[in-house]
């Protein structure tokens, strides 16, 4: 039943990415963008790793496209915006991107297939203790770049929005 | 992992179970309110004027069912079925006894997370399609307001989750077997709820449908069912709030033996959901700023701090 239900949410994944590539409205291709990122999880979590499946949907479905879509309501795309798009979109534009995107394909295919030592995921449940131990452990140096990394875009963000609020106070 | 269990026969019943509550607890909401305000509520249909919420149903299905011809169709529809549907799922995991629950996986907390920060999506897409400034204004509020709170909101519950050791919601019942987490994590309490208040968008935080201001915010556009939806989903999303409430911080099903669990659970959960009308009724609404300044500098660093302090004793306890 886990094969089944892997290639219906592969086979969602991919569709929606096309998707949400190929739309005009900023909005829908956003919403096909999440229906990936779910089918995304479902994936981890058939993969025997529901920690990752349901960081999946908190952060990158719930927090950085809400995000996204918050700063499309800022803007205040209406039809104009869609009109313009269509125009910048032309055909023309997909073939560059199609043969790169394609030579990469055929490169996961054969490394895929031909390599000796064959990639088994094996499903073993992969659960939230044995994440934390694991970051915490072989992986601290990530975490501790990453806090570096995000303390310094706190520290930007607040120079950024600092100066902007005493520009207004002058005024 | 897939095999058919007894626990899908909890499906049905639990969903009805909640639309049912949810029915009964607009009517309850207004008939407490009426109390507490010194008049009377909806009194007049059926006994105490509980078929009022019956005809209320009736009175939504038979509007008329507009969908504003200036906004965006799909999104439009698709919004309010997202509002509800992301709060029955999260029903998935609430243990209503030691066995009455549908899935006791070692993720609980984070589904619940996950689930509340997915019917953001609802919200938004309901101001974004509405086309209306109105709505929009209240999408954008809305959006700042609950991902705001859900960065607390998760912070909150790591308290409770390091004291039981585990994710899932029963074991996190069963580690309350000597004392309920309320009152080792009262602040974890305090936190998660003004944080459920502002997910929930219910009256000291609903700035994002604040009548006087935006007409009524993300849904000024909304008629019939495809309100309905929206209100059911509002409702959903208390009543689950405070099935966490009861299961995180005061024990779940556990109480005196004379009674099965699952009718202390019930009686638990309907006494947080008076509590929160009752802050409805005595609180006033704070302005924008203001929530979202406490909630950036008062909360955030309090559970941090509550974080660290809870850590500090468990290891202190455990060696």
């Amino acid at each position: 039943m886990g094969y089944w239900l892997f290639w219906i949410a592969g086979g969602i994944a991919i569709l929606s990415a096309f998707a949400a590539i190929t739309r005009m409205n900023a909005s829908h291709a956003l919403i096909y963008l999440v229906i990936t990122l779910l089918s995304i999880a479902v994936i981890f979590f058939l993969l025997g790793a529901p920690f990752a499946a349901a960081l999946e949907i908190v952060i990158y479905a719930g927090a950085i496209v809400v995000l996204f879509l918050f700063v499309v309501m800022m803007l205040n795309l209406g039809r104009r915006a869609v009109e313009r798009e269509r125009q910048w979109l032309l055909p023309g534009i997909w073939v560059i991107p199609a043969i790169m995107a394609g030579a990469l394909f055929i490169v996961l295919g054969i490394a895929l297939s031909g390599s000796e030592h064959e990639a088994v995921i094996e499903g073993t449940m992969v659960g939230p203790k044995e994440v934390g131990r694991s970051l915490l452990g072989p992986y601290i140096l990530g975490v501790e770049l990453a806090a570096v990394l995000l303390l310094a875009a706190l520290v930007g963000a607040f120079h950024l929005g600092r100066r902007y609020i005493e520009e207004r106070r002058e005024k | 992992m897939f095999g058919v269990d007894w626990s899908y026969l909890l499906i049905l019943p639990i969903v009805l179970g909640a639309l049912v509550a949810a029915l009964v607890l607009v009517w309850w909401e207004r008939r407490v309110l009426g109390w507490f305000q010194d008049r009377l509520g909806p009194n007049r249909v059926g006994w105490f004027g509980v078929l009022q919420a019956l005809a209320d149903v009736i009175k939504l299905v038979t509007k008329d069912d507009w969908v504003p011809p200036f906004g965006d169709r799909i999104l439009f529809i698709l919004a309010p079925v997202i509002v509800a549907g992301a709060m029955l799922m999260s029903f998935v995991v609430v243990p209503l006894d030691a066995h009455l629950i549908i899935a006791d996986t070692n993720i609980a907390l984070l589904w619940f997370l996950a689930m509340s920060s997915l019917a953001v999506y609802g919200v938004l897409l309901a101001g974004l399609a509405s086309n209306n400034k109105y709505a929009l204004l209240g999408g954008l509020r809305s959006a700042a307001q609950m991902v705001t709170y859900e960065v607390f909101m998760g912070l909150s519950l790591l308290g409770v989750v390091m004291l039981s050791g585990s994710f899932s919601l029963k074991d996190v019942v069963e580690a309350q077997e000597e004392m309920w987490f309320c009152i080792p994590q009262f602040v974890g309490l305090v936190i998660f709820v003004i944080a459920g208040l502002a997910e929930t968008h219910r009256l000291p935080f609903d700035l994002p449908e604040a009548e006087h201001e935006l007409t009524a915010g993300f849904h000024t556009e909304y008629s019939g069912m495809k309100f309905g939806l929206i209100m059911a989903g509002e409702y959903l999303a208390l009543i689950l709030v405070s099935c966490l409430i009861v299961v995180l911080f005061f024990g779940g099903w556990l109480g005196p033996g004379f009674l099965p669990g699952f009718v202390w659970f019930g009686i638990k959960v309907v006494l947080v959901i008076n509590f929160f009308i009752l802050l409805r009724a005595a609180i006033p609404r704070p302005r924008y700023d203001q929530l979202m300044s406490l909630g950036w500098k008062i909360l955030l660093p309090l559970s941090l701090l509550n974080i660290l302090v809870s850590g500090a004793v468990v290891l202190w306890m455990a060696s």
